[in-house]
């Protein structure tokens, strides 16, 4: 089975700050990581692999710095890694993001002389938080998607995958090639050994631009997204609340009580 | 590109399955109801289901001018090929200026592949609506890097507009058992050949539904509740109020709730009347999924927690004794 996993690169969300005074996030100094889901999507895939045969490829549009985290899926079972990067892509939204990267699964394809079976991504980036690219690669390629994967098998040419629902999760087949949306597995992503690591940096990894891709300019980049982020801000919360300190638990529980029925929140 | 002016009115996509609405559509025909009156465009429901001609009466209901409705067996469960494919032929057909889409697990995996079909833009998970003065498009906002910058976006070129909203961001408006429209059927059919994935099995994990979305009070715990059986002393005073106990993500992780009950950015997000959070911290990915609630309460050991920041009446204080307290003193309120 070959399979293709989309990674991205992203801001460690979890370290991002906010900038008291001027309210805009400070991304300087939050350590680049891959996109937490696709770490997910990347393992399943390896597993399948290693199961079935074939190969693992990623591919990352981004500018030149995403290669630190194709280097890093390297070291954790992927064979081959492309960049797919090129000024004419910068400020895609999802649409073209998914258009530029559902041309560079067959520009792949023909450098390594494959079709692929399955189409990895991860649920969503934690920066742009859309979910929609992978999708949108779907209907771009003309595949069928499963969304929401919590677990990947794969038996008699089929894959069975479990999606996560509301109150639990649905079974569900298609036949290959499909698309797959990872959310999380039921086993942790493998870690990289020194030996994978060595080997992961002395791999080289080719960059793909516009012109080794047959994109029609007109939906690539900020000129052909149809959303337009027209602004920003940080969400401010604060509230200036009563607070109880140092107050006695019977005390404080009676205050809150009766706080609750002069306010007829109850 | 389209020609824009081609395109008119509002419409709000009414999820359903095994013939039920999901709150969701409801939620939204309210706020959607607004921005058709101020853009004087009709607001029209679009149902699609098996058995589902009732749910089409109910968005008239709760605020819909009339409403479309595809009715088939294909339509008892959700599968991307049906429904998209259904969509994909209503839209080409009826031309709506703006399509709003709730943002389950369902509208997010068929949005992006009808937005991508018709070569329009699709805002993602918006938390708020409104309409830009200058250009009349839609200003959707919507919350990025996991909840800590909030990001307004329009499509201004592109026909229809298309966007998901966050379920429980909205309520529901006044129900009118009375008002009248019309309900358009479309035979739209999907061959079964042409539906390229099957549903084989469905698993119920939680054993009664979980509906934190409508909940009027939530009782919320954290890592500080620590444990599956520390929750009984939040259940105690849920069932005194009648209220819904839901959890932060820690508590997920540390396997003490199912997700279903898990609040904030990967989670619900909830606008009850009052929220009660015990031994929750506040991290921005919890506060993003119920800072809409009316009325906040934080029960916290640590002075310094973010909750507090959040909140409207704040108890620094172990929970396990404010909260026994409480249950008491609202008993005897009620007796
Ligand atoms: C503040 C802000 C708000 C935005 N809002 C919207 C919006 O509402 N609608 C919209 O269409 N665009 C929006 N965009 C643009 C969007 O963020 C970019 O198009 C981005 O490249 C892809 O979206 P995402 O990060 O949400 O990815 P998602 O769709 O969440 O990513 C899902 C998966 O797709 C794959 N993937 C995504 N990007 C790449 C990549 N570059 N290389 C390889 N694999 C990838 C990964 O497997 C990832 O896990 C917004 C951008 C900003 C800055
Ligand atoms: C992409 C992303 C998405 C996320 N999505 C979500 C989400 O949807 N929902 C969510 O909740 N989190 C989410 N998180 C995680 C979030 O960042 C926090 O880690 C999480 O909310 C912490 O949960 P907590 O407050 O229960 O635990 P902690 O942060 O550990 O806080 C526990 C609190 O309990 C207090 N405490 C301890 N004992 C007692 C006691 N006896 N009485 C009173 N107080 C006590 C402590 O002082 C402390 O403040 C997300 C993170 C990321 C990166």
């Amino acid at each position: 089975m070959n399979i293709l996993v989309c990674i991205k690169q992203v801001p460690d969300t979890n370290e991002i700050k906010i900038d008291p005074v001027t309210h805009t996030l400070v991304r300087k100094g939050v350590p680049s990581i891959v996109n937490p889901f696709d770490t997910y999507a990347l393992e399943v895939g390896v597993r399948l692999k290693e199961q079935l045969g074939g190969k693992v490829v990623v591919i990352s549009m981004g500018p030149e710095q995403a290669k630190e985290a194709l280097k890093t899926c390297l070291s954790v079972g992927a064979d081959d890694a492309y960049l797919i990067s090129d000024r004419k892509f910068g400020g895609s939204d999802t649409l073209a993001t998914s258009y530029i990267l559902s041309s560079a699964v067959k520009a792949v394809e023909e450098k390594e002389g494959l079709k692929f079976d399955l189409i990895l991504c991860g649920k969503q980036a934690v920066d742009g938080d859309t979910a929609q690219v992978g999708p949108e690669m779907a209907e771009h390629l003309d595949l069928p998607q499963i969304t929401y994967a919590l677990d990947i098998v794969y038996e008699d040419d089929k894959i069975q995958v479990k999606r996560e629902c509301d109150d639990g999760y649905d079974m569900i087949t298609t036949t290959l090639p499909a698309v797959v949306t990872v959310v999380k597995l039921p086993y942790e992503p493998r870690y990289a050994t020194i030996r994978t690591k060595m080997a992961a940096k002395k791999k080289e990894i080719p960059t793909l631009t516009f012109d080794d891709l047959k994109t029609d300019e007109a939906y690539c980049g900020l000129g052909g997204s149809p959303t337009k982020v027209k602004g920003t801000y940080t969400p401010n919360r604060e509230k200036n609340g009563v607070k109880l300190n140092g107050v006695e638990a019977n005390d404080a529980g009676a205050q809150l009580a009766e706080w609750l029925q002069t306010n007829k929140i109850l | 590109m389209a020609n824009k002016t081609d395109y008119k009115n509002i419409w709000v996509y009414i999820e359903t399955e095994c013939g039920q609405a999901k709150p969701v559509g409801h939620e939204l025909l309210n706020p959607a109801r607004k921005l058709a009156d101020e853009k004087q465009c009709q607001l029209i429901a679009v149902v699609i289901g098996k058995d589902v001609e009732e749910v089409a009466k109910t968005a008239i209901s709760y605020g819909a001018d009339s409403a479309i409705l595809v009715d088939g067996p294909e339509y008892e469960y959700y599968t991307t090929d049906a429904f998209a494919g259904a969509m994909e032929q209503l839209i080409g057909k009826y031309k709506p200026e703006t399509v709003i889409i709730g943002a389950t697990n369902n509208g997010r995996d068929m949005g992006p592949r009808v937005s991508c079909n018709l070569k329009t833009g699709l805002t993602a998970d918006c938390t708020d609506l409104a309409i830009d003065e200058e250009t009349g498009n839609i200003a959707w906002t919507r919350p990025t890097f996991g909840g800590n910058l909030m990001a307004t976006i329009m499509c201004p070129d592109h026909r229809p507009q298309m966007g998901t909203v966050r379920p429980g961001v909205f309520k529901k408006g006044a129900f009118d058992e009375g008002k009248t429209g019309e309900i358009v059927k479309e035979d739209i059919h999907i061959a079964e050949s042409d539906i390229r994935t099957k549903l084989i099995e469905r698993v119920k994990e939680v054993a009664e539904a979980v509906n934190l979305e409508e909940a009027e009070i939530i009782i919320t715990g954290g890592r500080g509740v620590g444990s599956a059986e520390g929750f009984k002393t939040l259940q105690e005073l849920a069932d005194e109020l009648d209220a819904t106990v839901g959890c932060s993500r820690a508590v997920v992780d540390a396997g003490w709730m199912p997700h279903a009950y898990q609040v904030g950015q990967s989670g619900k997000t909830v606008a009850p009347k009052l929220y009660i959070a015990c031994g929750v911290s506040g991290a921005i990915q919890h506060v993003a999924g119920m800072s809409g609630s009316d009325y906040i309460v934080a029960i916290n050991k640590d002075e310094d927690a973010p909750i507090f920041d959040v909140a409207d009446f704040g108890i620094v204080g172990n929970l396990f004794e404010v909260l026994p307290v409480l249950t008491e003193q609202i008993k005897k309120q009620r007796a």
